[in-house]
């Protein structure tokens, strides 16, 4: 969201330059996701490589740039937006090409959230994920729990464990509606993944 | 799965090849018509949360649909995703009936839902280990995604169907109503026992029975019944109790399953749908917004 409209103007005002992985990753820093704009796409955790090739004979000399970055919900609205204003920022720093690619492998988990986002997600009163559970190797057993085996949701507000989920959607596909029979409030939390 | 030699696409026979594009075009065009279906509730559920449910879930359902698009894009030499769902008639719809039946009141969307999801749920856990490693990654990744519908179907299921007697009775009503269709989720694709030999995909069949069994675990909780029975073994005496049969038991379904649409044979609720669907594309397929 910080380097609108910057991949237009990019190459000519850049000169050639050598690009350092630390620089790009710099900048990915700036690029949020639109839904929770105080987290960036690497607090994320959606990038999942960052691979710079020189390329000869590129006006001035210059790199190419591969980004791979991985959608946390396959259906996430956001992704098309994300990928473009990843594209703009890295291309911002003179890139003479910036590639984007969306990756499945490994599949993205809200483990992978870093733990100054989930402070930022917590001061905006959204509940960071608690520790994912992955399915068990017993589809039947899976699909018949009474219950997920994953730990309550702490509230954002009090910090209580004792919540409950009442509706596993909400505003945006990767949020759940909760509430804390601690202070009594309704909050959102994202979803564990 | 029966081997974990890699399957080689560049070095398949095309009978193979063929095969798996058939099985992926399944999935997709599964995905893509529950998710559309799901989208008929927005602005329209019952309560808020419910409205909100089955938007979510259709956006999930479509994001599903172009992970299916795509491997058949990047790997099959299909068309964009967009040429494949926009710009195909019905008999090219492989999809199963169950998702091409009109939405019908909102009983009849929750136990599609949940069925389907079931369904799936069980099919992309096995698809986890397919010997072709594109199928195998898209399946893990959906698969955890489709914990929060199961979670929310069965909540739902097991309080409507335990809630009173008009709740209980939509919900069966639609059970029956929808059960031989749901069975044609398990119809296998064309050329489907080649791929199971190389160990891409397991066979209907057995999904199928793990799918009976959960089923009907959850009808059990919810006051609920399907025309599933068990089929003692020799030496053995399931009582149906809880998700598990006795050792050896066979569950099977005493109905006969609504089938065709793997072989593009479909309702003419399907040309009805595609028409809405499809409207914007084939009027202006440079529209962008």
């Amino acid at each position: 969201m910080t380097a609108p409209g910057a991949a237009s103007d990019a190459p000519s005002r850049e000169p050639a330059r050598e690009l350092t992985p630390e620089a790009v990753w710099d900048v990915l820093r700036t690029v949020n996701d639109p839904e929770i704009p105080m987290v960036s796409v690497v607090d994320l955790g959606i990038i999942q490589a960052v691979v710079i090739d020189a390329v000869d004979g590129a006006a001035g000399g210059g790199c190419a740039v591969r980004i791979d970055m991985t959608p946390t919900f396959t259906g996430c609205p956001a992704l098309d937006m994300m990928r473009t204003e990843i594209a703009a920022a890295v291309a911002s720093l003179g890139a003479a090409s910036v590639e984007v690619r969306v990756v499945l492998d490994p599949p993205w988990s809200s483990d992978r959230i870093a733990p100054a986002a989930r402070e930022a997600m917590r001061a905006i009163g959204l509940a960071p994920p608690p520790p994912a559970t992955r399915f068990t190797a017993d589809p039947t057993l899976s699909l018949t729990l009474a219950a997920p085996d994953e730990p309550p949701t702490a509230c954002p507000f009090c910090g209580s464990m004792d919540t409950v989920t009442d509706n596993p959607f909400g505003s945006t596909l990767c949020r759940s509606v909760h509430y804390c029979n601690g202070c009594r409030q309704p909050f959102e939390a994202f979803k564990a993944l | 799965m029966t081997t974990t030699t890699p399957f080689d696409l560049a070095s398949a026979p095309a009978d193979a090849r063929a095969a798996l594009d058939a099985y992926v075009l399944a999935l997709a065009d599964d995905a893509l018509l529950q998710g559309h279906r799901d989208s008929e509730w927005t602005g329209l559920g019952p309560i808020l949360e419910e409205d909100i449910a089955f938007s979510s879930m259709a956006q999930d359902e479509i994001g599903h649909a172009l992970v299916w698009y795509t491997l058949r894009a990047e790997h099959l030499g299909a068309p964009t995703p967009d040429e494949q769902a926009f710009r195909r008639d019905a008999a090219g719809w492989r999809n199963a009936r169950l998702v091409e039946l009109p939405r019908g009141d909102y009983a009849t969307s929750l136990i599609r839902r949940t069925l389907f999801d079931i369904a799936k749920a069980i099919q992309y856990d096995a698809l986890r280990h397919s010997a072709w490693p594109p199928l195998a990654v898209a399946a893990g990744k959906l698969r955890q995604e489709k914990k929060y519908h199961l979670l929310h179907n069965q909540a739902y299921v097991r309080r409507l169907g335990t809630a009173g007697a008009d709740s209980h009775d939509r919900l069966q009503s639609a059970l029956d109503a929808l059960f031989p269709a749901a069975l044609g989720l398990f119809e296998p694709t064309a050329g489907e026992a080649a791929l199971t030999a190389l160990g891409v995909v397991t066979p209907s069949a057995a999904l199928s029975a793990v799918w009976l069994g959960a089923v009907r675990a959850l009808l059990a909780q919810s006051g609920l019944s399907a025309p599933i029975a068990t089929v003692a073994a020799v030496g053995g005496e399931g009582d149906g109790a809880g998700a598990g049969a006795g050792a050896g038991d066979v569950l099977r379904t005493t109905v006969a399953p609504d089938v065709g649409g793997r072989r593009g044979e479909h309702t003419d609720d399907l040309g009805a749908m595609l028409d809405a669907m499809q409207s914007l594309h084939r009027s202006d397929p440079e529209a962008t917004w």
